[in-house]
């Protein structure tokens, strides 16, 4: 009885937590303007999107997005796993302050980092655009980066490295052969973490996109909100951001479940 | 070059790259939201944007319903999530690990995908949007945020703790008050923290959800920023600033631990 009860409580959260991206992605199946109004099944509305024509900028968003997406990532990948070796060899009190500034970005709100950086680029005089968002999402996207990796090296048997050092290989070989694909479960999954903070960032790319027309999908969204009636096409983009979503996260479970149990056998 | 290749050899000099870029991206811009908060838009010291904001009732009373719906938010968060996070971690009561993924996931789609979900549920429903909406999607948007770091702290916790209480003869309700709940309590200020400063701070969603009859704290800083009040805004950020500082004190060290593994 209590079971049930428990069960049932849950469920009942579930749905509240679904009902409105479920009312999304059933509506994308009908051609009505407005949200509500069922006038039979139909695709239209995902050809549309992607056909380009009138929603051309829509497009256009959607891959600067994933541009900035991808560079980001790249960039907070490398720079995070560096900095999480040479972190983790840190001792003490230099160690302490490394930890410290890289927990500012995470515990920061969105729109504190925003504004700060957009202050920054505006006394640098630096003109926004690209580089700016990109260099905001590497900021923000980081810290994470290096919280995944600092892990690895943690359970990584420290004598292998000075094995491969002892047995001839240069520094550079050692790095390559035996330090990367160590670390490489927490650079990965630092990966796919900073690509959905950035894809789903929408207050920091706001206060450093500049005023130059570039567009991601979440200030197009914001735009398109603001005037009021929303473009029909965000319904089955929304369905199919929430699609990817889910299959990213189920990819990124199978994986710590499967190292999860690989560490249990060992 | 030999000075160089001494440099890279040692490892804990790898750190001074993101050193470098933690200095000038995060350090120095939060350096310039204090300095332009106490100037003027000449660039002269003065405390004009303080008063401003004291004397400006639109401004004072936003600030006070901003932080009347951050404690709505975080209060109607615990009350939902708590029980659910128990459940959660609850094997006998919930077995299925899919479930607490499911909890989870809404967190990883965009927040204002999430908001127009809500504003098109409200829609749907024929429902008003104002007041009531604003709550509802406030809640809905981080109701997960408080489940996932209770949920994690009631996973880790010592479950011979809560025998040995039900062995010494303690009635269920005694259990739950004193053992699970100041276990769990770690928990709760983490999610208190991931709840009650996001909703603070944010902006847009406020508008989209009340159509722009309501406005929050966040939303009066950025429409100072976007209209060129760059040295107001300041201000009212180091406000914001000082307010999370002040919540972070309640938390401590601990509770970053509950935060470990969000995915």
């Amino acid at each position: 009885m209590k079971k049930f009860f428990a069960q049932a409580y849950l469920w009942l959260l579930l749905a509240m937590l679904y009902a409105p991206i479920l009312i999304i992605a059933i509506f994308s199946f009908t051609e009505a303007k407005v949200l509500g109004n069922w006038t039979g099944f139909s695709t239209k509305l995902y050809t549309s999107l992607f056909s380009g024509g009138v929603h051309h900028s829509l497009l256009h968003a959607i891959e600067n997005t994933f541009i900035i997406a991808i560079v980001s990532a790249v960039i907070a990948t490398m720079l995070g796993s560096v900095a999480a070796i040479g972190i983790f060899n840190l001792r003490n009190r230099k160690k302490m302050i490394m930890n410290t500034l890289n927990n500012i970005p995470m515990l920061n709100p969105d729109i504190i980092t925003g504004i700060s950086l957009f202050l920054l680029f505006v006394s640098l005089g630096i003109t926004q655009g690209y580089a700016t968002v990109i260099l905001a999402h590497v900021t923000f996207c980081t810290p994470y980066v290096v919280l995944c990796v600092i892990p690895r090296l943690q359970q990584m048997n420290p004598n292998i490295y000075e094995a491969a050092l002892d047995l001839g290989a240069t520094p550079w070989q050692a790095l390559r052969k035996v330090l990367i694909p160590e670390i490489k479960p927490g650079m990965i999954s630092g990966f796919i973490l900073s690509f959905t903070l950035s894809i789903d960032d929408f207050a920091v790319t706001i206060f450093t996109i500049g005023t130059g027309g570039l567009e991601t999908l979440s200030t197009y969204i914001y735009a398109d909100a603001r005037k009021g009636g929303l473009t029909p096409e965000l319904r089955p983009l929304s369905t199919i951001i929430f699609v990817t979503v889910l299959v990213l996260l189920i990819i990124i479970n199978i994986r710590s479940q499967r190292t999860q149990k690989l560490k249990e056998a060992k | 070059m030999k000075w160089l290749s001494n440099i890279f050899m040692k490892r804990s000099n790898w750190s001074i790259p993101y050193f470098i870029f933690l200095l000038i991206f995060v350090v120095l811009p939060l350096v310039l939201i204090f300095l332009y908060a106490f100037q003027d838009a000449d660039g002269n010291f003065t405390l004009k944007n303080f008063s401003k904001f004291i004397s400006n009732p639109e401004a004072a009373n936003t600030f006070v319903y901003s932080i009347g719906v951050a404690i709505v938010t975080t209060v109607l968060c615990i009350l939902l999530g708590y029980p659910a996070a128990y459940i959660l971690s609850n094997s006998e009561l919930c077995r299925s690990k899919v479930t607490v993924v499911l909890f989870i996931l809404p967190m990883w789609i965009n927040i204002l995908v999430r908001t127009l979900a809500t504003v098109a549920l409200f829609d749907f429903m024929r429902l008003p949007l104002g007041e009531g909406a604003l709550i509802f999607g406030m809640v809905y948007n981080f109701l997960p945020f408080m489940i996932y770091p209770i949920y994690n702290t009631m996973q880790k916790m010592d479950h011979s703790y809560i025998e040995a209480a039900q062995d010494l003869g303690a009635s269920p309700m005694k259990v739950f008050t004193k053992v699970v709940a100041p276990l769990s309590m770690p928990g709760v200020m983490s999610g208190v923290m991931m709840v009650f400063m996001p909703t603070i701070s944010t902006f847009a969603i406020a508008e989209l959800l009340t159509m722009n009859n309501i406005k929050l704290f966040g939303t009066t800083i950025q429409e100072n920023i976007n209209n060129g009040m760059w040295n107001y805004g300041a201000a009212l950020s180091l406000i914001m600033l000082v307010i999370i500082f002040a919540t972070n004190l309640f938390s401590d060290d601990e509770d970053q631990a509950a935060n470990e593994g969000i995915i």
